[in-house]
């Protein structure tokens, strides 16, 4: 008996070597060690032995069991390696072909740029305030401090719907309308928004286009404040290493008034085309809100003052972007978009 | 406005370098746009002062073999003169005369010019050369040589007093500044207004000589003239009305200085008596008027003519200088004389009293006219002039005896006339003395930082205001505040306010020493902003689904609009904001509509690429009746078009053109992402299929339509044969109920029991209602209907569909039993069938 079973284990142990795959390896089991297997079976026939013989057989059977078990377990290790290495091989790919297309759409270069400025803005207070398009003459001018005929109004060219109605200039009416909500609180707002202005459309030029507002109203805001302000935003938007210069200007709602100039970013000063050869790019124009004008929004210029700044987004986005024609901001070719 | 800096420099020193000046001038306020350089380094063609001097013919000898050339001998300042061959016609007929003095620009060699026979603009270098057998070793130049104009017919003569011998860099050279000044400041619109500006900053003395003629013959200042009658007849537009006098004068060509200036200042010379009173007007900043005082007429009976100031007559008409005759209504101010029209006053002359070359008195007018009916006038007529430029920004009155005397002083010398010692000047419109109490606090609590009060009042001493001084308040015990009593000059007349002399003490002290500080000030009320936010999230939602952003045009062409109709009438302009003044007939009106500008975008890109998914937000303006201002609302606009998938090499990928459900999906995807819900319902729109339109709504509000184009308004607007997917969306509308937190809905750990339900129903049925019908009865078990199979065919019989529904079970509290759920699930089928007629498929 004992012979028999080394000879079954022997075949087992050998049918093992050959066995090659995880389904070959079940059978063996079923054939050897299941059930019905040959060992099991053998396993059995313990009773038929003698009384004394049946510990050291058992023993044995238990042993050569456990063996082939042991075995088996190894063999099925060794063949999950040898599957997992061919999976391995298979699996390579030429990844320097394109994978499939997807991903999301472009937000306008416009939205974006806006998106920029107004979280600079909004982390030194500044919330956003949106006014309309088409505005009354009043409201575009008159109430910021330029009567009719003002001499100041030939600095914007106006698309007029009659003598009352025009489409805003500047985003600068909004202060008027945001005061008049406002009142008596502080302010801090952008107003950010489309404006129009008659002019032939040009390479620097367009009818339409975007600018930025800013309004800080209080008891004790100053110039300095103002150029504060504006350096911050400049360096945050160009880069911390912009240089700004302030210079005096002239607008009829703001007093004293003044203009941003940043160092160009393109010559770095040396002065280039972009820069027309000055070194310096308009950042905005600013100013102190005027007496008029705060007084024209509801606020005692004894006891409040403010200051108002206001630039174009599309100028900014083409300094940043190397951008050289304004015109492709609105005719809208994708392949144009797509870049930003 | 252009200054050259000789003239500048007759007013003033200017201790730094010209880039200096202009940057400091700049900061002030004054934008220096450009410096232009002649003849010095800096230009295009700096004159050597080695090699470009002042020289003087002192003999001219006929050329032994040329008839049209000359050898002129030249002293140049050398050891010997030069004999140089040249050939200017005015050199021809001096041939043999010596004893000469003619003051001419000499170049030697070496020296580089402009080379007048090149088409294109070339510097050469002078050589030696041997003219027609005669060595020439330098030569006179003319002023295209030189780089001074495009004369070179003949040679530039320089005054006799130019100095032998002297680079003509020092001599001619020059820099000229060239200022954009916005704002009603006429007092900058003048070299000696340029002049005191500087001399502020740059804390020297301002000269004064030339506005003193005044003080040098107090004995002219007589109102009444007896060689004129003067009138006002509408003082509210004319403050003053000057004139002076010339008798006798020769109307010839200007001294040369007089026309180098006023070349560099940007005006053409004409002569001496015309551009005398250019002159004065680029000096002091007043403009001048010169009539030929034999042309001015009297009123009938009176013999000494007359000059009346007086708003036009309805439908009057004048000839203007420019020879265009012109019709004024009753707002224009004109000068007339006994028989008519002679001026618009402050903007143009009349032709018919123009001085020509047979003047020989000149009547000089010299007033002052309210800016903006002059402002008014101007733009009326179509008609700026350097001197409507300047009235409409405000001239100081006070000026126009200054001037008309300095003019007439001129034109004296250089016109040979006398000044009748008499100046006529009416002036109804004199203003009071302005003083300014100012508080040296109050421009610390406007700038933020503290300028020394000696400072300010050294500022504005400098620009001419009379400072009287620390006054001490009678207010309060301690002796504060402070304050100062500023007299302002009459040419300031932009300063009424404590603010006005802030911003000139600020802007002189220099706001590039000013330090910057951040706000202080209490930081106002937070607000939540849900109508941009909202917009930021749709931007978001819709990239996020593939489609590009776009921007267009607010002003658009109506006819546009109307093709999204193309059976139905034209749009109506009536309905529609027109401009008044458009740029073209395409941006004439306000868009009602995003659709058109998003179509031709589409169009445009499909030139060059295969797909197109883009949107726009953007406003429409709605005319109100009875509101001054339009409604403008939000929009949301999607055009898609082209294969569902960019093209690729992987396998799987779909090509097959978007339509009405990828539309829908991403439509979808928004009302998801923005946590609504919304019911898509057939609808009814001119510019979509009719089969293939769906009307929105969210909540109770339609928000708008979307579906496939109708093939009419592809063809109008010239898009491919494929289907268009569009959609308009009033924005607001949709973002109405958006914002509010969505509660959770917690998520069971009983099993689900998941069922497949296969329903044939008529062609007719919307599977809206099928969904809606099963998801209403099996609730709260059924937690989620999807389609997932919609068949057409001989299996489910003709006018059939069948439509086949995966059903979730689930409740939150147990596990659902498998009675429980063939219990519902035939309670759901019974009313499938009651309702809706269904069947299920297969049993």
């Amino acid at each position: 008996m004992l012979d028999q079973l080394r000879q079954v284990e022997k075949e087992a142990l050998a049918a093992l070597e050959a066995v090659e795959d995880s389904d070959a390896l079940a059978a063996w089991h079923r054939r050897y060690l299941g059930r019905k297997g040959a060992l099991t079976l053998f396993l059995r026939s313990v009773g038929e032995l003698p009384k004394e013989e049946r510990p050291a057989f058992g023993r044995a059977a238990n042993e050569a069991k456990a063996r082939l078990e042991a075995a088996s377990e190894a063999r099925a290790e060794a063949l999950r390696q040898e599957e997992m290495q061919r999976e391995l091989e298979r699996g390579a790919l030429d990844v320097t072909l394109p994978g499939r297309p997807t991903g999301p759409g472009h937000l306008h270069i416009t939205t974006q740029t806006l998106r920029q400025i107004t979280a600079i803005f909004a982390e030194m207070g500044f919330q956003v305030y949106e006014a309309p398009d088409v505005e009354t003459d009043e409201l575009n001018f008159g109430l910021l401090n330029m009567p009719p005929h003002h001499p100041a109004r030939d600095m914007w060219d106006t698309f007029w719907i009659n003598d009352e109605v025009l489409l805003r200039t500047h985003t600068s009416p909004g202060q008027i309308r945001v005061m008049r909500e406002r009142y008596p609180e502080p302010i801090r707002v952008i107003l950010p928004g489309k404006c129009y202005r008659y002019e032939q459309i040009t390479a620097r030029s367009e009818h339409q286009f975007y600018q930025v507002e800013g309004l800080a109203i209080g008891h004790a805001i100053t110039m300095t404040d103002l150029i504060g302000t504006l350096t911050e935003f400049a360096r945050r938007f160009y880069g911390p290493e912009r240089r700004i210069r302030i210079r005096g200007s002239y607008f009829p709602f703001t007093e004293p008034s003044i203009e941003a100039d940043m160092d160009c970013i393109l010559c770095g000063g040396a002065g280039c085309r972009v820069c027309k050869y000055s070194g310096w790019l308009e950042v905005c124009g600013a100013g102190m809100v005027h007496p008029v004008v705060l007084q024209n929004g509801g606020y005692d210029p004894d006891e409040w003052s403010g200051f108002a700044f206001g630039f174009g987004v599309e100028r900014p986005a083409m300094v940043k972007y190397g951008i050289d024609d304004i015109r492709l901001f609105y005719g809208n070719d994708l392949r144009f978009l797509r870049q930003f | 406005m252009k200054v050259p800096l000789s003239w500048l420099k007759d007013y003033v020193d200017i201790p730094v370098s010209i880039k200096e000046l202009a940057e400091r001038l700049t900061l002030a306020g004054l934008d220096v746009e450009t410096i232009e350089y002649i003849g010095l380094p800096g230009a295009e063609l700096p004159w050597d002062p080695e090699k470009v001097v002042v020289g003087e013919i002192r003999a001219v000898y006929p050329h032994p073999n040329a008839d049209r050339l000359v050898l002129a001998e030249v002293e140049y300042g050398g050891p010997e003169p030069e004999v140089v061959v040249s050939g200017p016609p005015s050199l021809l007929p001096l041939r043999g005369q010596s004893d000469l003095h003619l003051k001419v620009a000499f170049a030697m060699e070496g020296a580089r010019l402009w080379d007048p026979y090149s088409e294109e603009p070339r510097i050469k270098k002078l050589k030696k050369a041997r003219i027609r057998g005669v060595t020439s070793r330098a030569m006179v130049c003319s002023e295209k040589e030189l780089g001074l104009s495009d004369e070179h017919v003949d040679i530039i003569y320089l005054p006799d007093d130019a100095p032998v011998g002297t680079p003509l860099a020092e001599y001619l050279g020059d820099a000229v500044l060239e200022f954009d000044i916005q704002g009603p400041f006429a007092h900058l619109y003048s070299v000696f207004g340029i002049a005191r500006e500087a001399a502020a900053l740059l804390d020297v003395p301002l000269r004064r000589d030339v506005l003193e003629v005044l003080e040098r013959h107090p004995a002219e200042l007589t109102p009444t003239p007896d060689f004129i009658a003067l009138e006002i007849a509408d003082p509210d537009l004319c403050p003053r009305y000057s004139a002076a006098f010339i008798r006798g004068v020769e109307v010839k060509p200007s001294p040369f200085w007089m026309q180098m200036r006023l070349r560099r200042a940007g005006m053409r010379p004409i002569n001496n008596i015309v551009d005398v009173t250019n002159y004065v007007m680029l000096e002091l900043g007043q403009p001048l008027h010169a009539f030929d005082y034999h042309l001015l007429r009297p009123r009938p009976g009176e013999d000494r003519p007359v000059i009346i100031v007086r708003r036009a007559e309805p439908g009057e008409q004048m000839m203007t200088l420019d020879g265009i005759s012109r019709t004024f209504d009753e707002e224009m101010l004109l000068i007339t004389d006994g028989g008519g029209p002679v001026a618009v006053a402050g903007v143009m002359g009349g032709l018919e009293s123009e001085v020509t070359e047979e003047t020989t008195d000149v009547l000089l007018e010299s007033a002052n006219f309210h800016f903006l009916n002059i402002r008014r006038t101007s733009r009326l007529l179509g008609l700026t002039t350097d001197a409507s430029q300047r009235f409409g920004r405000r001239v100081d009155p006070e000026l126009t005896v200054k001037a008309a005397a300095r003019a007439a002083h001129l034109m004296a010398e250089l016109a040979g006339g006398t000044v009748v010692p008499v100046i006529g000047d009416l002036y109804p419109g004199r203003q009071p003395q302005r003083v300014v109490v100012f508080d040296p606090a109050y421009a610390t609590r406007v700038l933020g930082v503290e300028i020394p009060t000696d400072e300010i009042i050294r500022i504005l001493t400098s620009l001419e205001f009379q400072v009287s001084g620390l006054q001490v308040s009678s207010l309060t015990d301690s002796g504060e505040p402070e304050t100062l009593n500023v007299m302002v000059p009459s040419h300031r007349l932009d300063v009424t306010r404590p603010i006005d002399l802030v911003e000139e003490v600020g802007r002189i002290w220099g706001y590039d020493r000013f330090p910057t500080t951040l706000m202080r000030d209490e930081l106002p009320p937070q607000r939540a902003n849900p109508r941009l936010e909202g917009a930021e999230r749709v931007r978001d939602l819709l990239t996020g689904c593939g489609l590009d952003e776009v921007i267009t045009y607010s002003l658009v062409n109506i006819e546009d609009e109307g093709k999204l109709r193309p059976q139905g009438p034209p749009p109506d302009p009536a309905d529609h904001l027109r401009l008044r003044n458009p740029l073209s007939a395409e941006r004439a009106y306000l868009r009602q509509t995003l659709l058109p500008s998003l179509l031709h975008t589409t169009r445009e890109n499909l030139r060059f690429l295969d797909r197109v998914a883009i949107f726009e937000i953007g406003a429409v303006y709605l005319p109100v009746e009875g509101q001054t201002l339009p409604d403008e609302p939000r929009r949301l606009g999607i055009v898609m078009t082209g294969p569902r998938e960019a093209r690729s090499w992987l396998e799987g990928q779909d090509r097959a053109p978007v339509g009405f459900y990828d539309l829908k999906g991403v439509v979808e995807a928004l009302l998801a992402g923005l946590g609504l819900e919304g019911t898509f319902e057939p609808g009814e729109h001119p510019a979509f299929h009719p089969g293939r339109c769906a009307q929105v709504s969210v909540g109770d509000g339609a928000v708008g339509v979307m579906g496939e184009l109708h093939p009419l308004v592809r063809e109008a607007f010239d898009l491919p044969e494929q289907p268009v997917c569009a959609l308009e969306f009033d924005l607001d509308g949709l973002l109405a109920a958006w914002g509010a937190p969505r509660r959770m809905v917690p998520i069971s750990v009983h099993p689900p029991v998941y069922e497949d339900l296969a329903l044939v129903v008529d062609e007719a049925v919307p599977a809206i209602r099928v969904r809606d019908l099963i998801a209403q009865t099996g609730r709260p078990l059924v937690r989620s209907v999807v389609l997932f199979d919609v068949y057409r065919g001989e299996q489910v019989g003709a006018g059939k569909k069948s439509l086949a529904y995966r059903l979730t079970y689930q409740a939150g509290d147990r596990t659902l039993t498998d009675r429980e759920v063939a219990k519902l699930r035939a309670k759901i089928v019974r009313r499938l069938e009651r309702e809706l007629g269904a069947t299920l498929r297969g049993t």
